[in-house]
């Protein structure tokens, strides 16, 4: 069943995966391009129906990683993450926000935690640290940040 | 004349116990354009985490909330469970799901009272706290706690339910499925609410879909989504229960999702006292593999999403924690603009944003008799009337 769903996904936005990993029947990870992200994000969310539920962003050290993480709530109930890895010096990748509202809060939380730049947000304010009081370039998920 | 003004509700708005600010445009009684801010109390509750091993995590996320206190240590141990692909034993799966609906039932209570006050219906805001207490006893007795219960841990559960436990809650769910005739009667019978509640604060199934909403919230339009049901975990495929959802997407159609979500509740809790099976109720994990794993539970507000990564020392490397909240709140957005003024709170007040109150009073372990009280009720008389001696005299009244 998952199988398939990966095999249609992998037909319709193929061009943008560089791999997939099927952890188990309801857990599916998928590394794509950063910049198709809108492309393959557009086509679960619009196309198949899937729940855009929230994003993960990870401090590897040698890179950050974004993970959009997608129900498909209406074929089985799978977690579908798809998995961008950024440049660690300047991370940067398009934002999800014009299509999908749901990515709107969690990407202006993953920008002022983690300093991630999504491009072509429309709203990009801090959501919440104090834009009085909290310094600029200051990102406090990020593993070497020092209190 | 249009006449523009802006009204500010927060930080410390007197709806919730918790600060948020909204700032509500309104163009006479309609509200026309809305903006939240939130990060009044940010906690850096996931940085935390990373410095907390596994068996202490469930201790911090269990004080994210104090309603859905079990909700987020569920998930969290399903997502640990996930990313060290560790086996839980089948009695530890159906207690996790007996307290998990334990407290849907009793948060669900709460909320149709505080919706009952919002509306200045007092009757049914004391009814429903009045008959929550029967359910929060049944916590107590479980879990040794009304509420942060501590029962969850990677691998199993912390705490065993005894066969007397099993008797006394069978004994008192008859009284509580009584209250729940009584609160559905209150609510859905009721001409006023009717013409109070039916068509405002609309939401289509689309804006559900845009926005992501979760729970009653998107049930109430049509979009029967139920973790529970979609991705089943726990003991929730293994026992009868429907997903109750309906299509109109009101006010009105959130408080009859959780009015006989209730009856569910109890139909579940009835089929694991009856299913539950004899056996260990902790699989003792010693280690957590390198992997990362992906935790959700159905939380009476909707979908809590916990996201791990263990590199296999003894704590995560990253922790995402979503609650339902987070996804529901935005829809604010949509549901209020073009409503009167008059109706911003209760459409608020619909999502049943999460706020944290819970008191307690501390129990002593007495030295002598344990028979005996350690203050009578008119020892309490009496303090109370000390204290106000005391403060007249400090103020000079």
């Amino acid at each position: 069943m998952i199988e398939d769903i990966v095999k249609e996904i992998k037909k319709a936005v193929g061009k943008w995966i560089k791999g997939v990993t099927i952890k188990n029947s309801q857990r599916v990870y998928i590394d794509i391009d950063p910049a198709g992200v809108r492309e393959v994000a557009t086509y679960l969310w619009k196309d198949r129906g899937a729940r855009y539920s929230i994003a993960t962003a990870i401090d590897n050290r040698t890179n950050f990683e974004v993970q959009h993480h997608l129900s498909l709530d209406r074929e089985g109930g799978a977690m579908v993450s798809l998995r961008s890895i950024l440049d660690r010096d300047k991370p940067s990748m398009p934002s999800l926000a014009p299509v999908i509202k749901a990515s709107d809060w969690i990407e202006r939380e993953m920008s002022e935690l983690m300093g991630i730049e999504f491009v072509g947000h429309p709203d990009m304010r801090r959501l919440l640290l104090s834009s009085e009081h909290w310094p600029e370039g200051v990102y406090p998920l990020r593993k070497d940040f020092k209190a | 004349m249009s006449d523009r003004r802006i009204i500010p509700i927060g930080p410390y708005h007197p709806l919730q116990e918790e600060p948020e600010l909204f700032r509500l445009e309104v163009d006479g009684e309609t509200v026309v354009d809305l903006d939240v801010e939130v990060g009044w109390n940010h906690r850096g509750i996931e940085k935390l985490c990373e410095t907390k091993t596994y068996d202490q995590v469930p201790f911090v996320v269990e004080r994210i909330c104090g309603i859905c206190s079990t909700s987020h240590p569920l998930a969290y141990v399903q997502a640990v469970e996930d990313a060290g692909n560790i086996e839980v034993p089948e009695r530890a799966l159906y207690i996790r799901t007996l307290v998990a609906e334990l407290e849907r039932l009793h948060s669900h209570l709460l909320w149709v009272g505080l919706a009952g006050h919002f509306l200045g219906y007092n009757t049914v805001w004391m009814w429903s706290w009045k008959y929550r207490e029967p359910i929060l006893d049944i916590c107590e007795t479980v879990t040794g706690n009304r509420n942060h219960y501590a029962m969850m841990k990677v691998g199993g559960v912390r705490r065993d339910i005894l066969p007397e436990h099993v008797d006394y809650i069978l004994s008192r769910l008859p009284e509580i499925e009584k209250f729940a005739d009584l609160i559905k009667g209150a609510v859905l019978d009721d001409p006023v609410l009717h013409a109070r509640l039916k068509g405002v604060g609309v939401m289509t199934a689309d804006d559900i879909h845009d926005y992501g909403a979760v729970g009653p919230t998107s049930r109430a339009s049509g979009v029967p989504g139920d973790v529970r049901r979609d991705d089943p975990y726990a003991a929730y495929g293994l026992v009868d229960w429907d997903v109750i959802c309906v299509p109109q997407g009101d006010v009105f159609a959130k408080a009859v999702v959780r009015v006989l979500e209730m009856y569910e509740t109890i139909k579940i809790i009835k089929g694991c006292l009856e299913k539950m099976p004899a056996g260990e109720i902790d699989s003792k994990p010693k280690v957590v593999a390198p992997g990362e794993g992906i935790g959700r539970h159905e939380a009476p507000r909707g979908e809590v999403f916990h996201y791990v990564r263990s590199d296999g020392t003894n704590r995560p490397i990253r922790h995402k924690i979503r609650a339902p909240t987070y996804v529901n709140l935005p829809t604010y957005k949509t549901s209020v603009i073009g409503e009167s003024i008059t109706d911003a709170t209760i459409i608020l007040a619909a999502i049943d944003p999460c706020y944290c109150c819970t008191e307690r009073m501390a129990v002593y372990k007495h030295k002598g008799d344990p028979n005996e009280p350690i203050m009578t009720g008119s020892d309490l008389v009496r303090l109370s009337q000390e204290k106000t001696a005391r403060l007249r005299k400090e103020f000079g009244l």
